[in-house]
């Protein structure tokens, strides 16, 4: 087991420095330079252009800028400076993260709970009319693209039914952050329901739950212990790279409710040619995607004793 | 089961929206009277994007960072709204030869800090702000000042920190002198870049943009970056604007749309400008809280003179060109009203502004146009494009304008888009601009050399397309040398009128400023560079 999570650990090293660099390759062969951006329409200073490209490392070759910044953030924790504010990227990492963390992690909630609850009920009763339902409603989430159902849902519950708050204002309040964790959660939720359902299913019909049933054992027990835990190792793959997932794809829907989280923040980094804020950024969703990754290959070994690590 | 959890959920929902909103609610019932009480203390929000910068004065650049800068400093003057100066920190603003100005300080400002405005604060500032090590993006704005060259060398070292053309005389009074006469200079020094500092900015610069203290009508309080920006009004203030409400809070939008939902909802109270999706609805959402007016900003297109296409061009063909264009029918149908047909290359609001200059240039004549592009030995190529940056919602306009001039000249026009502004400038800024590219400018100062001196001189800092006219740059230096600010703007009215000779781009449309705010305000103008202004406005009890 040790020896699985130091292995599992020394990977991510290769994939940790081929994310970053492919990322700064393609932000510098993006056309248009940052320090340029900030000047507008008016020309600048030359002097004061060179003197901030300067600043930044700009006028050094791409693999120079690469070795630089990747030894900064090693050696020193320093993730470089925001060209247009002039903040450091962690201070900017800061301010993002912790707003995108709650709205992911409250989506997250829903989409585990109700999703797998939902998938239960379906996969206990398949073939009947709540499972025909549920599968219908299930289709019609994964279907609808995420700003539609976010626009249905501003409209009838923030402009005409006047329940909630039409945008987040307030990044710590939950009762905002409701809505767009709803419209986030949804696609994946869906997903969550399906996985659930077929597995239940099909292990529904198992030897060892008829062995389970004809011991006499209740049927809470029965499903509650014996179908459920084998079931739900599909669904907490799904739900452990769905993490990753949910911190670094909320662009549409972060935009979508004005929420300044880590998809806003990579949107603008991207328009504005920040390599250095985007590097970082994605650097920690690579560390998050990674760490969930192994917890879910963990987790395997709690839910089935015959999965063992070398 | 699923339907009871989820209603179960917007029930809690529900609630706690509820109590958020509760003040808003209460406001919302006074609002339909127009004369209702005025709390003199109360706080109004506005819409407004992070700023790109930290906040120091002279490096705020573009509009979310000006609009706090602007109202945590004051400068020498200001401008009212037909453009004239007004006096604010100074005193008086004295020249004799337009060379030498004498700045008189009003005694007795003080930062919010406590400590005094003086000469030196301006002088300081100033002196900070124009060196490159300091990497102002404003800097070339003090270029104009003696000794600039030696702060500021293109090669080389600095020879000098102080430029040589600033001098303190006594705590309130200092002498500018610039390298050559500039008769509407005073108008220059409106803009926030010259505002004053305080001597705790300089110990560290980079937290003082983080936690700015100005001089102005308004005192920081909080920047909660990607939140808000909050101001209290400044009870010591001194100048002409003295705020009348209590303070500001500038609350971050990414994006317009959910502004104006916001607005809409009582949770924002001003808006700078409405989203082209919200147009169509937005006077009627709003009634007579919907704003709607002009503001200081041009948009043209500008042949890149460097071209094969264009080099040496018969300026009639441009001007047919700008005759194939229908401004009217496009300004109301694809910009929906948001724009005005431009008469000029001088946007409304600056001194020096004309209705007309004289030409039919501007009117749409198929026929003339043809005849005209005809004479001048057509379009090389018979073919343009017209470059632009698809991030900011240029693309139906261009493909209108460019529809307009094939349908009435039989040019091919198609659109030349590029990813984004900084893909759009880099082309420009490269002079690799296949034909013509999409340009707009915003008023500095209102003086319509602004328009004309800044964007069509040879070496003009504005000037990206290349264009170059002896007789142009003559009259520019003609109307520099003037005696008075009068003559000069006189100067540079011949100077436009003489433009469709020359045709350095086609102007297209005057910029509007299409807001709104909630019924918790009232008082709210804005300003000629689109702003809304802020000490203006009242908050209802």
């Amino acid at each position: 087991m040790g020896r699985y999570v130091a292995r599992r650990l020394l990977q991510m090293i290769p994939v940790f420095i081929g994310t970053t660099l492919l990322i700064f390759l393609m932000v510098y062969a993006l056309p248009g330079d940052p320090v340029r951006g900030l000047f507008g329409d008016k020309a600048g200073d030359p002097r004061v252009i060179a003197a901030l490209r300067h600043e930044y490392g700009l006028d050094q070759p791409i693999l120079v800028q690469y070795w630089n910044y990747m030894k900064d953030m090693i050696l020193h924790g320093d993730f470089g400076t925001q060209i247009a504010s002039g903040r450091p990227v962690t201070d900017v990492l800061g301010d993002a993260f912790p707003v995108t963390l709650r709205l992911a992690s409250l989506a997250f909630a829903i989409e585990a709970v109700l999703g797998i609850a939902l998938g239960v009920l379906a996969g206990l009763r398949a073939g009947r009319l709540t499972d025909n339902v549920i599968l219908v409603i299930t289709l019609l989430f994964i279907s609808i693209p995420i700003f539609v159902l976010g626009f249905i849902c501003k409209l009838v519950f923030a402009e005409q039914l006047h329940w909630l708050d039409p945008n987040v204002n307030d990044s710590t309040n939950y009762g905002q952050l409701l809505m767009p964790a709803i419209v986030l959660a949804t696609a994946s939720l869906a997903y969550v329901t399906r996985l659930t359902r077929t597995s239940i299913a099909e292990n529904r019909r198992a030897d060892y739950v008829r062995t389970a049933i004809a011991k006499g054992l209740p049927r809470s027990r029965v499903v509650g212990v014996h179908v459920m835990r084998n079931s739900l190792i599909p669904v907490i793959t799904y739900l452990g790279t769905d993490i990753g997932a949910l911190m670094g794809g909320a662009i549409v829907t972060e935009g979508l409710f004005n929420i300044q989280g880590v998809g806003g923040t990579i949107y603008e980094s991207l328009v504005r040619r920040e390599g250095t804020t985007l590097v970082g950024l994605v650097t920690i969703l690579v560390l998050v995607y990674l760490l969930a990754n192994l917890l879910v290959d963990l987790l395997y070994a709690v839910l089935d004793p015959r999965i063992r690590y070398a | 089961m699923r339907g009871a959890k989820s209603a179960k959920w917007v029930a809690i929902a529900a609630v706690v929206a509820l109590a958020a909103t509760a003040c808003g609610g209460s406001d919302g019932d006074s609002g339909n009277d127009s004369n209702a009480a005025v709390d003199p203390n109360g706080k109004f929000s506005i819409e407004v994007g992070e700023p790109q910068n930290p906040l120091q004065p002279a490096n705020t650049m573009e509009s979310n960072g000006s609009i706090v800068t602007r109202a945590l400093f004051t400068g020498l003057v200001d401008y009212d709204s037909s453009g004239k100066i007004v006096m604010m920190n100074a005193q008086s603003v004295d020249t004799t030869d337009n060379k030498t100005f004498t700045v008189k300080l009003k005694p007795g400002w003080k930062f919010h800090d406590g400590t005094p405005v003086t000469a030196e604060s301006y002088v300081k500032a100033w002196n900070w702000a124009a060196a490159p090590a300091n990497k102002q993006t404003n800097s070339f704005w003090f270029s104009d000042i003696q000794g600039y060259a030696d702060v500021a060398p293109e090669k080389g070292k600095p020879k000098a920190t102080e430029m040589s053309g600033l001098k303190v005389v006594d705590d309130n009074t200092f002498t500018i002198t610039l390298t050559s006469p500039i008769p509407y200079f005073v108008y220059k020094l409106g803009y926030e870049v010259f505002s004053p500092l305080p001597e705790s900015f300089y110990k560290d610069p980079k937290a003082a943009g983080e936690k700015p203290i100005g001089n102005g009508p308004y005192k920081f309080v909080s920047w909660d970056h990607k939140k808000q920006i909050e101001v209290v009004r400044n009870d010591d203030y001194q100048g002409p604007n003295k705020a009348k409400n209590g303070g500001v809070i500038f609350k971050n939008y990414t994006n317009l749309e959910t502004a104006y939902e916001d607005l809409k909802s009582g949770n924002v109270d001003v808006l700078r400008q409405i989203a082209p999706r919200d147009l169509p609805v937005y006077k009627q959402d709003l009634g007579d809280r919907a704003v709607d007016q002009a503001y200081s900003a041009i948009q043209t297109i500008a042949p890149a003179f460097y071209t094969k296409q264009w080099k040496g061009i018969d300026p009639k063909v441009l001007q047919g060109l700008s005759m194939a264009i229908d401004r009217n029918t496009i300004t109301k149908t694809v910009l929906q009203g948001t724009r005005e047909p431009a008469t000029g290359w001088v946007a409304k609001g600056v001194l020096g502004y004309q209705p007309s200059l004289g030409t039919d240039i501007f009117t749409y004549d198929p026929a003339k146009a043809k005849a005209l592009i005809k004479e001048g030995g057509g379009v090389p190529g018979n073919k343009i494009s017209i470059q632009y940056n698809a991030d900011g919602g240029h693309k139906e306009w261009v493909e209108a304008v460019c529809g307009s001039i094939t349908k009435a000249v039989g040019v091919a026009c198609t659109g030349d888009s590029k990813a984004d502004f900084q893909a759009d400038l880099q082309a420009r800024d490269a002079k690799e601009v296949k034909s013509m590219y999409r340009s707009g400018w915003v008023l500095d100062y209102p003086f319509n050399a602004n328009f004309l001196r800044d964007l069509f001189g040879t070496n003009s800092s504005g000037n990206q397309s290349g264009f170059s006219n002896p007789e142009i740059d003559k009259l520019i230096k003609d109307a520099d040398a003037a005696k008075t600010e009068e003559e000069s703007e006189k100067l540079y009215q011949q100077l436009e009128k003489k433009l469709p000779e020359y045709m350095p781009s086609i102007p297209l449309w005057y910029y509007k400023v299409n807001a709104g705010f909630s019924e918790k305000v009232t008082g709210v103008k804005y300003a000629q560079d689109g702003d809304p202004i802020l000490t203006g406005v009242q908050v209802k009890k």
